[in-house]
């Protein structure tokens, strides 16, 4: 766990902090202990906020762009004249809803499928990064890990919809099977692309190469990368199973798909758990291929120059690289939400496909596609090698591989792994 | 103490998954038990830093496991909730081989002497590995400082914890810094895996050609 204060973990900060207030010595047991609770603890509740948070956040947005794309106002009165209260109302609502199980529901899996989902999508919270070193598991394999835990989803979705003894709800279960073995191969492809430009799996590393103007974004590294994004965009909105590919769930054929006989709390989570993950791989999205945390006007750059100062109360700790990851944060879950955006707007404008559609989509078109694109992108810098005796069109070359290192400062990765993973 | 009481709840997870695997009848619920134990094995994987090795094991085998459920359900499915019933020699069978396979894995594991095992392990990283992970340089500081070769390693191994990409990746080519080139034999060049992995690849799209075009070829008669 590497945590919410820039520069050092959330762990040392805490035991600085309190050995600084307190005359307990630094080294002290107890102490640490204390401070590896409080330190999981809090992570946790970070987490937990943003798990919750933005799905609230993200219905009440649904309704609100549906609404206006229908030419209707959407919710208008509870909490105010914008129906900010909306979705807290409905999930009031919800909680007060009886826990049915249908009598030939396998009990068992009825029961914990929502919560293998739920957890699936929670999971892919802890490898995300928020800012440059704010994360709660610094794993070194982070893009792979994301993609691992962000495919475990379908699993909760399968299991409910078999569990549930209802056709409707089978049916459901076994588009979504089919849907997933045809998108999760371009989905893994179309990532590897600015993975290979990166040469690392460490999101720290992918965000720190794309700082600076907008033109360092992977996105515009190549034409193929440019590409892969709108080809990963696609097949990220058919993972998380929303219109056009929300056949799992298609409400005018299937009475409600894999979710038909769930109701209440069980139900909910299901949906926290579609709209986190919504933003999951918005965010991953963002991070390979926008820039991640930097906003490419060289805004960063004014917060950037204030990294390192202010230290000298917590040793370790500077104020102003907390300020910078701040605005580094909003900056990523802002970018994060305009992609969310997008998944809705696609979704209340384009008509849904049919199974065999999606999976002509996905299989015979999107994986040559994307291997097309993943074969061009690792042959492109040799062709600009080959014809323009430099490895990329415009600017100054990226990572590690380069001749000019000082371009891109080395990468100081902190590799403490303490707190919760533990 | 976290770690320890962490590793015996993914322990008794796992176990009591594979036992839960075995003993259900039910397939959905042997897949759902499956997940329990392989997901629990992967945090197992987390809680000794191997970071890659756990995502691979979500990945490939937890995953794995939607695709295993689904045919199992397609295939076998006569009726809602197919059971799956084992007769006594069956049972008795994989009990035998599962017997054997404890016995040589218990009698392997006992044949290792770890303590010269763990004196091999290298104190410090090579050149290239400490390149690619800079220690912080609060860290490296009392790293320098520190005196005993425990002290160090432990160090070591917490600022490393779970980075194993690149060591892997090198592994793989046949490259390994962790070695030492000049103790020589059998340890000191190692030819690596691409080989074999690349002749596994081009089984498995051999396989698949295979199984599209007679799952294509069957199609076609039924149009003509």
């Amino acid at each position: 766990m590497y945590g919410s204060l820039a520069a050092i973990t959330l762990e040392d900060f805490l035991v600085r902090t309190i050995s600084y207030l307190s005359s307990i010595p630094a080294d002290s047991e107890t102490l640490a202990f204390t401070a590896f609770i409080s330190a999981a603890f809090i992570h946790a509740t970070l987490l937990l906020g943003l798990f919750g948070g933005l799905p609230v956040f993200y219905i009440w947005l649904e309704r609100k762009v549906a609404g206006r794309i229908q030419d209707r106002l959407g919710p208008t009165r509870v909490g105010g004249s914008f129906g900010w209260l909306q979705t807290i109302a409905d999930g009031i609502k919800l909680i007060q809803k009886e826990d049915l199980i249908p009598k030939d529901a396998d009990a068992l899996i009825f029961r914990m499928s929502p919560y293998l989902a739920t957890i699936a999508s929670f999971a892919a919270f802890m490898v995300l990064p928020i800012a440059d070193g704010w994360v709660a598991v610094a794993a070194e394999c982070g893009a792979f890990l994301i993609l691992a835990l962000m495919s475990l989803e379908v699993l909760g979705i399968i299991l409910a919809g078999y569990s549930s003894g209802s056709k409707w709800a089978l049916f459901g279960a076994m588009r979504e099977a089919a849907q997933m073995v045809s998108y999760e191969i371009p989905m893994a492809i179309c990532a590897l692309i600015p993975l290979l430009i990166a040469g690392s799996l460490n999101f720290q590393v992918i965000g720190r190469m794309q700082s600076g103007s907008f033109l360092n974004w992977f996105i515009f590294h190549d034409p193929f990368t440019f590409l892969a994004f709108f080809c990963y965009f696609t097949v990220a909105t058919a993972s998380v199973k929303r219109a056009p590919f929300d056949l799992a769930e298609a409400e005018s054929e299937l009475v409600a798909g894999f979710h038909t006989e769930y109701s209440g709390f069980r139900w909910s989570i299901f949906f926290l758990a579609e709209y986190s993950s919504m933003f999951a791989v918005s965010a991953v999205a963002a991070l390979l291929f926008l820039g991640g945390w930097h906003d490419g006007l060289m805004i960063d750059g004014i917060f950037g120059s204030f990294r390192g100062a202010g230290t000298g109360v917590i040793d370790g700790f500077s104020i102003g690289t907390y300020v910078a990851n701040l605005f580094g944060a909003a900056v990523l879950i802002t970018k994060a939400c305009l992609l969310v955006f997008v998944q809705i707007w696609v979704r209340w404008t384009l008509p849904r496909l049919r199974i065999d559609q999606v999976m002509t989509t996905c299989l015979k078109y999107l994986v040559p596609i994307s291997c097309f694109l993943f074969l061009m992108a690792v042959l492109w810098p040799l062709v600009l090698a080959s014809t323009m005796s430099r490895p990329v069109m415009f600017g100054s070359p990226l990572g590690e591989k380069s001749a000019s290192a000082s371009v891109v400062a080395p990468v100081v990765v902190s590799s403490n792994r303490t707190g919760a993973a533990r | 103490m976290i770690e320890q009481m962490l590793f015996w709840v993914f322990a008794i997870l796992t176990c009591g998954g594979a036992i839960a695997v075995v003993a259900t009848q039910n397939v959905v619920r042997m897949a759902f038990w499956l997940v329990v134990s392989l997901g629990s094995v992967a945090a197992l994987f987390f809680l000794l830093h191997a970071d890659f090795l756990g995502a691979a094991q979500l990945l490939i085998y937890v995953g794995g496991t939607v695709v295993l459920l689904v045919f199992g359900v397609m295939l076998t499915a006569s009726g809602p909730y197919t059971q799956i019933q084992t007769s006594p020699a069956e049972g008795l069978l994989g009990a035998g081989v599962g017997g054997l396979l404890l016995f040589v894995l218990v009698s392997s594991i006992g044949s290792v002497d770890w303590v010269e095992v763990s004196s091999r392990l290298p104190l410090e990283p090579s050149a290239p590995f400490v390149s690619d992970v800079r220690l912080e340089s609060r860290a490296e500081e009392s790293l320098v400082n520190t005196r005993s070769a425990e002290e160090k390693q432990g160090l070591i191994a917490r600022q490393q914890g779970g980075r194993t990409v690149r060591q892997l990746g090198m592994g793989f080519l046949g490259l390994r810094p962790d070695r030492n080139l000049k103790e020589g034999g059998a340890r000191g060049l190692a030819p690596g895996y691409f080989l074999p992995f690349e002749i596994v690849s081009i089984h498995l799209l051999v396989v698949l050609i295979g199984a599209a075009y007679l799952a294509r070829a069957k199609r076609r008669v039924n149009a003509g």
